[in-house]
């Protein structure tokens, strides 16, 4: 297992790097920082933008590939650059960077497993009520758009709190500011706030691994080595989970590599829609303000989490198949 | 000699068409299958409702979607105004016309080009092999790493002020990978069939061996993948315009007009909920027909599993 992880590892560095350094060119070549600057009231004076713009490495007349190399050599030593409004981008990428990965690990493990649960029943259950049901829900939920699904949630919990009567399930921000208490209290608000939010990246993931699990796992149902388990006496349940469930599953580790990044994707409405001020919030706000610099960090953040999923990927691959290993 | 090569097509269809009845053709049998399946049905029909609603639908109120109603402002629905109006008297039931068209247009267009362009560039990938080979598999692996809405954000700035068909060639400039992959391992086992060798052996140029003879081979594939990309680029557009990254005011799109319905949909519900309603149900449709093509193309069904495991990292 080892050669074969260190391969993948080298193959997901090359991508990295090469993902990034696309990024910033993207970045650099479309976004307008002089925009930035010339539309502010009242307009500053030309040297003093050119000044500034050579100062944070944004200038346009300076040849794309000197500020290409410019920021490749503040990369390589860990400083991703400054932001437009000359505030360091590895400062705020530490604040944010936390907020992301919290929202997309909760997102994830929930809803592979929920889906992955979803799915294993709908196949062994197939054609009955309950497998229409779960089959219509995740193509409801599939067709709505992450944005439209965060919205619809935002306006449910409105009306389940008005409802209650008290603020039963917040949803913006993490934290309640200047709220008092232990630390136990802090941890249920903070546990309160993030349902809704995890709620609108849940469901797409849910819905999506529902639908694979359940293919893959009638795929498994009638292969001999089931039946050969059930002739050997082995009851139904501990057959299907045993040695079904755990062959239906391979499929799903490529499909949690290859989900994250629409997942992504999906943290920036969410975190744009319920005001939690992480990576995907910054992005779009970065685009707005023609800040290139910020937009690459983005953009390094993005390679960095879909190479580690694939990482995950390829061991869970390896665990669950054996004939990966030799 | 295209005599010839016309015969090797047919005999292939006629070979999977003997299987079911002799005497029926291959698009007979395609399309009663379809028939067979309610929702692939409803779903069709749901989106020739859409299509005659965002075409027609304009022209039955007298209202543009660029008219103000200085008399009105955030008024619900009414006679003259049947979708109500917003904070600056735009008629909200023009603007939801005008939205539709443009997601569905643009929608379709962008998904039929990605999967042109994935056809064609997977076929010669699969059937060249070697470098072009090389580049494809390298292009597929970086669209992994870095989402097509990451670079399509990125790239909007290029777009803003010109023409919505930019737009469009964007999105499908970012959405080919995947399928030219699939299309590619098809490509690759085709290139062993005898038809392709006997074509080979007469002379026929390479890449009308690929328009020829791989890509009628790969008919449904592509049929099924260009009507399922439609849902998945109306949902890429509709995602970009709510951030503004993609349609540009004046003109409208169901997601810029869910983004400016989004903080008064509590209040003032007729700003959000038919743009909604409308882009949820045509995805949906979109998906119930692709699906329905896939069980009614696949004479080997149970192919759900095989879609998935393209994407390998």
């Amino acid at each position: 297992m080892g050669p074969f992880l260190l391969r993948r590892i080298v193959n997901y560095l090359v991508l990295i790097t090469l993902a990034t350094c696309l990024g910033y060119l993207l970045a650099a070549s479309s976004l307008q920082p002089r925009e930035y600057f010339s539309q502010r009231q009242p307009p500053p004076p030309a040297a003093a933008v050119n000044a500034t713009l050579t100062d944070l490495n944004l200038n346009d007349r300076t040849p794309l590939p000197d500020r290409f190399g410019h920021w490749a050599g503040g990369v390589l030593t860990g400083d991703l650059g400054k932001t437009i409004d000359d505030t360091s981008v590895s400062a705020e990428m530490g604040r944010r960077i936390g907020v992301t990965v919290r929202l997309v690990l909760v997102g994830t493990i929930s809803g592979a497993l929920v889906g992955v649960a979803l799915g294993f029943v709908s196949a062994i259950r197939q054609y009955r009520p309950s497998d229409h049901a779960i089959t219509f829900l995740s193509f409801l939920v599939l067709s709505t758009p992450v944005f439209l699904l965060a919205v619809l949630l935002k306006i449910g919990t409105v009306k389940i709190n008005q409802a209650a009567g008290t603020t039963l399930l917040p949803y913006t921000n993490e934290t309640t500011p200047g709220l008092a208490g232990g630390w136990l209290r802090h941890l249920t608000d903070r546990g309160q706030h993030l349902v809704v939010p995890t709620l609108s990246l849940m469901l797409g993931q849910a819905a999506l691994f529902s639908r694979y699990q359940r293919s893959a796992m009638l795929d498994v149902l009638g292969a001999d080595y089931i039946r050969t388990a059930r002739a050997t006496g082995m009851r139904r349940a501990p057959a299907l989970v045993k040695h079904g469930l755990r062959t239906a599953l391979i499929p799903m580790a490529t499909l949690f590599a290859y989900q994250m990044g629409l997942l992504l994707t999906g943290v920036t409405f969410t975190e744009k829609i319920f005001g939690w001020h992480g990576m995907g919030e910054w992005f779009v706000d970065s685009i707005g303000r023609q800040d290139v610099n910020s937009v690459a960090a983005m953009v390094l953040f993005t390679a960095v989490l879909v190479l580690i999923a694939g990482l995950l990927s390829d061991i869970a691959h390896a665990l669950l198949d054996p004939r990966v290993r030799v | 000699m295209a005599a010839g090569m016309e015969l090797a097509v047919v005999e292939e269809d006629a070979a999977t068409a003997a299987a079911e009845a002799v005497a029926l053709s291959r698009g007979r049998i395609v399309l009663r299958r379809f028939l067979r399946r309610k929702l692939a049905v409803a779903g069709l029909v749901i989106l020739v409702l859409m299509f005659a609603l965002a075409f027609i639908g304009p022209y039955l109120s007298s209202w543009n979607y660029t008219d103000k109603d200085y008399d009105n402002f955030l008024t619900g629905p009414s006679a003259s105004h049947w979708f109500g109006t917003t904070q600056i008297g735009s008629d909200v039931y023009a603007q939801t016309m005008r939205g539709l068209q443009k997601s569905l247009i643009i929608g379709l267009l962008a998904a039929v080009l990605s999967t042109g362009v994935a056809g064609i560039v997977g076929a010669a990938a699969g059937y060249f092999g070697g470098w072009t080979d090389r580049v494809l598999m390298w292009f597929v692996d970086l669209l992994l790493v870095l989402p097509s809405f990451l670079i399509l954000a990125i790239t909007s700035p290029l777009f803003h002020g010109r023409t919505w068909l930019l737009f469009v060639i964007l999105l499908a400039a970012f959405n080919w990978m995947v399928t030219a992959r699939m299309v590619r391992g098809l490509a690759r086992s085709l290139r062993e069939r005898e038809f392709v060798t006997a074509a080979e052996v007469m002379g026929v140029h390479p890449l009308r061996i690929i328009t020829r003879h791989l890509l009628p081979n790969m008919a449904s594939l592509l049929i099924i993948d260009a009507t399922l990309n439609v849902g998945g680029t109306i949902i890429a557009e509709t995602s970009l315009s709510y951030f503004g990254f993609g349609v540009q005011p004046p003109d409208v799109s169901l997601g810029t007009i869910i983004a400016d319905g989004t903080d008064s949909a509590l209040n003032f519900p007729w700003l959000f909920y038919p743009a909604g309603i409308l882009l949820i149900l045509t995805v949906m449709a979109v998906a119930f027909v692709g699906d329905g093509l896939r069980d009614a193309m696949d004479d080997t069904s149970g192919t759900a599993s095989s879609g998935g495991s393209g994407g390998a990292a």
